[in-house]
C-alpha cells in the first residue's frame, strides 16, 4: 500500500521473478542472458539501487520480500516465470521455483505457469498438472524461447490455439505475452505483436497483456489494443525511464491514456531488474509535463490507482480493501482507430 | 590511401534499419584498421541478443557503403559480442544473404522487414516535419512547399521506397504512397508522433545501454 495526500492505494506488482543466473547454472548464451539483464538494470536504476553482479545473479529470498513488501509498498506480486532452460539448465525461473518460494510466505504472490505450444500433446496435459497443482490463473509466455533448434514461435500457431483453449477450459484467464530478439522465421521482425491480435480475436473470454507494452512496437500495441477490448499494456522494463527518462515515459503513459486508456494499464517492476520502491514513489509524484499535457492530456490519482493495483486486482480477483476502490468507469478506450503505418 | 574520416563518412551514411538513425550517431562503429585497399571495420550493439534480422542488415550495409568509397578494394565487416557474430560475419564476408546466414532459422531474405521499417521512419520523419506546420491545409501541400533537413530526409526515404518523390507529389502520404486526406491529417499526426515517439525511445535506450555494456560515462 502506498499513501499520498491522505489517500491509500493499492498495489500489485504484475511482474516479478525469483532467479537463479548462477554461474554453475548458465551456459555461454545463459551469460550473455543475464549481462544483457544487468545492463539494463544498472543503465536505468538510480545508483543507490544497483546491485553487485553475484547478487543480481542469485538474490535471496529475504531480497526478495525486503524489497517488494517491507519497503515496497507491494500488497501482491504476480510471480512470472520464464523458463529458458536452453540458457540456464536448471531452469532461469520456473513455475515450480517460485510456487516453492511463495509457499513460504502465504497471502503474498500469485504464481504463474507458463507453456511452449512446441511441446505438443504431452505439453497439454503438462499444463493441466501445473493449472492444478498451482491453481493457475495466468500463464507467461515468452515467443523469443528457444527449443532445440527452434528459435521462437507464435501465438497464432495452430498449437498455440490448442493451449489457448486449453487455457479457456482451465480458467486460465489471464495471458502475458513477451517478446523478444527471436522468433521463426528468423527474417521476420520478432518484436511485432500482431500474433497477439489474432489470438486476442479468436480468445475474447481471455486476457492479453502484452509486456512492456509491446515496447520496443509501441506502435504496434497501441494499433491492436484499440482494436481489441481484452488487451493490456504491462510496464515492466517502460517504468524504469521515469527516473532516466522522465519526459520520455510521460510520452509513453500519454500515448498509453489515450489509444488504450487508464482501465488497461499494469504496473509492473519486473523485480529484480529494478525495484518497486523508486519506481512507485516516482510514478505517484509524476504529472504530464505542462508543455506536453495540450497534447497527452494530465494523470488523474485515480488513474494511478487503477494502474499501480485496482486494473491487475480485477483481472485476478484479488480482494482490494474498500476504501482503496475506485468507482467504475465508462469503456476508456479513447484512441481514435489509428492509421495503419504498413 | 582511403582516410578513416572517408569511411567514417560512408558509415554515417548506413542505418540502423529498427531506430532510422546512424551507426556512428548510434555509437555502434567500435573501431577500424586501413591497410592500403583493404578496410576492417569492428562494429558493435548494445547487447548480445540484438535482433540478428537487423544486426545482418547493418553488416551487410555498412560493407556496401565502405567498399563503394574510391580506393577501397576489399571491406570486412566484424561484428563483435553477438551470439550470431559468427554467422553474420561469415556470410556478409563471402557476400551471402540471410537465408545462407541462418538455414535453419530464415526463409526468406530481409527485404520485407526493411521495407516495413522503412515506412515506420518515413511516418516519422514526416511527423517530426508537420509537427513544425499549421495542421490546417497540411493535406493540400506538395513535397515542393517543404524545406529543411528533415523534409530532405522524407524526400530521400521516399526514393530508397520507391515512391514518388518529385516536387509536385503530396508532401504527406502514408507507408504504401497513399496521399494523406483532410480528413485523415488528424489520424495521421497522433499516429506519426506514437511512431516517432516509439523510435526516438528505442533509439535512446540502445544508446545509453551501449554506453554502459562498454563501460563508457553515461549520457
Amino acid at each position: 500500500m502506498f499513501e499520498s495526500g491522505g489517500r491509500q492505494y493499492f498495489v500489485v506488482d504484475g511482474h516479478t521473478h525469483f532467479w537463479d543466473a548462477r554461474p554453475e547454472n548458465r551456459n555461454r548464451y545463459g551469460e550473455g542472458f543475464i549481462a544483457c539483464f544487468y545492463d539494463y538494470h544498472r543503465n536505468l536504476s538510480p545508483e543507490e539501487y544497483v546491485w553487485p553482479k553475484e547478487k543480481y545473479d542469485r538474490y535471496s529470498e529475504q531480497d526478495m520480500i525486503h524489497d517488494l513488501f517491507e519497503i515496497g509498498y507491494v500488497d501482491k506480486a504476480i510471480m512470472q516465470p520464464t523458463y529458458l532452460t536452453e540458457f540456464f539448465p536448471g531452469g532461469f525461473n520456473t513455475t515450480e521455483q517460485d510456487a516453492e518460494m511463495a509457499a513460504h510466505h502465504p497471502g503474498r504472490f500469485i504464481v504463474n505457469g507458463a507453456f511452449d505450444p512446441r511441446d505438443g500433446e504431452t505439453g497439454l496435459d503438462d499444463l493441466r498438472r501445473l493449472a492444478e497443482t498451482h491453481g493457475l490463473q495466468g500463464v507467461k509466455l515468452y515467443t523469443a524461447e528457444w527449443k532445440g533448434q527452434s528459435r521462437g514461435w507464435k501465438l497464432n500457431d495452430y498449437w498455440s490455439y490448442r493451449y489457448l483453449e486449453l487455457c479457456e477450459e482451465l480458467g486460465i484467464k489471464n495471458i502475458h505475452v513477451h517478446k523478444g530478439p527471436t522468433i521463426w522465421p528468423l527474417n521476420r521482425d520478432a518484436f511485432d505483436v500482431a500474433d497477439v491480435d489474432h489470438a486476442a480475436s479468436k480468445f475474447p473470454e481471455l486476457n492479453f497483456i502484452v509486456e512492456h507494452c509491446g515496447l520496443p512496437r509501441l506502435e504496434d500495441f497501441c494499433w491492436i489494443a484499440t482494436q481489441e477490448p481484452n488487451v493490456y499494456g504491462g510496464l515492466a522494463v517502460a517504468m524504469p525511464f521515469i527516473h532516466s527518462r522522465p519526459r520520455y515515459f510521460s510520452q509513453i503513459v500519454g500515448e498509453l491514456l489515450y489509444w488504450i486508456g487508464e482501465d488497461r494499464i499494469l504496473f509492473a517492476s519486473d523485480y529484480a531488474i529494478w525495484q518497486p520502491k523508486w519506481l512507485i514513489e516516482k510514478f505517484m509524484a509524476l504529472q504530464m509535463p505542462e508543455d506536453m499535457q495540450s497534447e497527452l492530456g494530465t494523470i488523474s490519482d485515480d488513474a494511478k490507482a487503477k494502474i499501480l493495483g485496482l486494473n491487475a486486482a480485477k483481472l485476478y480477483g484479488i480482494e482490494v480493501p474498500a476504501a482503496m476502490r475506485v468507482p467504475e468507469s465508462e469503456d476508456a478506450a479513447i484512441g481514435s482507430e489509428p492509421a495503419s503505418v504498413a | 590511401m582511403t582516410a578513416v574520416a572517408d569511411v567514417l563518412r560512408a558509415l554515417d551514411g548506413v542505418r540502423d534499419p529498427e531506430l532510422d538513425q546512424s551507426l556512428v550517431e548510434l555509437g555502434f562503429v567500435a573501431g577500424m584498421e586501413i591497410d592500403g585497399p583493404a578496410v576492417t571495420v569492428r562494429l558493435r550493439l548494445p547487447t548480445y541478443f540484438c535482433a540478428p534480422n537487423f544486426a545482418f542488415l547493418m553488416v551487410a550495409d555498412a560493407r556496401r557503403a565502405v567498399e563503394a568509397l574510391p580506393g577501397v578494394g576489399s571491406a570486412r565487416i566484424e561484428l563483435e559480442d553477438h551470439f550470431t557474430a559468427e554467422e553474420i560475419n561469415t556470410a556478409v564476408g563471402r557476400g551471402a544473404g540471410f537465408v545462407d546466414a541462418f538455414p535453419d532459422h530464415a526463409v526468406e531474405e530481409l527485404d520485407e522487414l526493411r521495407t516495413l521499417f522503412r515506412r515506420k521512419a518515413l511516418m516519422a520523419r514526416q511527423g517530426r516535419v508537420a509537427a513544425a506546420l499549421p495542421v490546417a491545409g497540411l493535406a493540400g501541400l506538395r513535397l515542393g512547399d517543404l524545406g529543411g533537413a528533415d523534409a530532405e530526409r522524407c524526400r530521400a526515404l521516399r526514393r530508397e521506397l520507391g515512391l514518388d518523390a518529385r516536387p509536385s507529389a503530396p508532401a504527406f502520404v502514408t507507408g504504401d504512397g497513399a496521399p494523406v486526406t483532410a480528413a485523415d491529417v488528424p489520424r495521421f499526426l497522433r499516429m506519426a508522433r506514437l511512431v516517432s515517439t516509439s523510435l526516438e525511445g528505442n533509439a535512446g535506450l540502445c544508446r545509453s545501454l551501449i554506453k554502459t555494456r562498454y563501460e563508457e560515462v553515461a549520457a
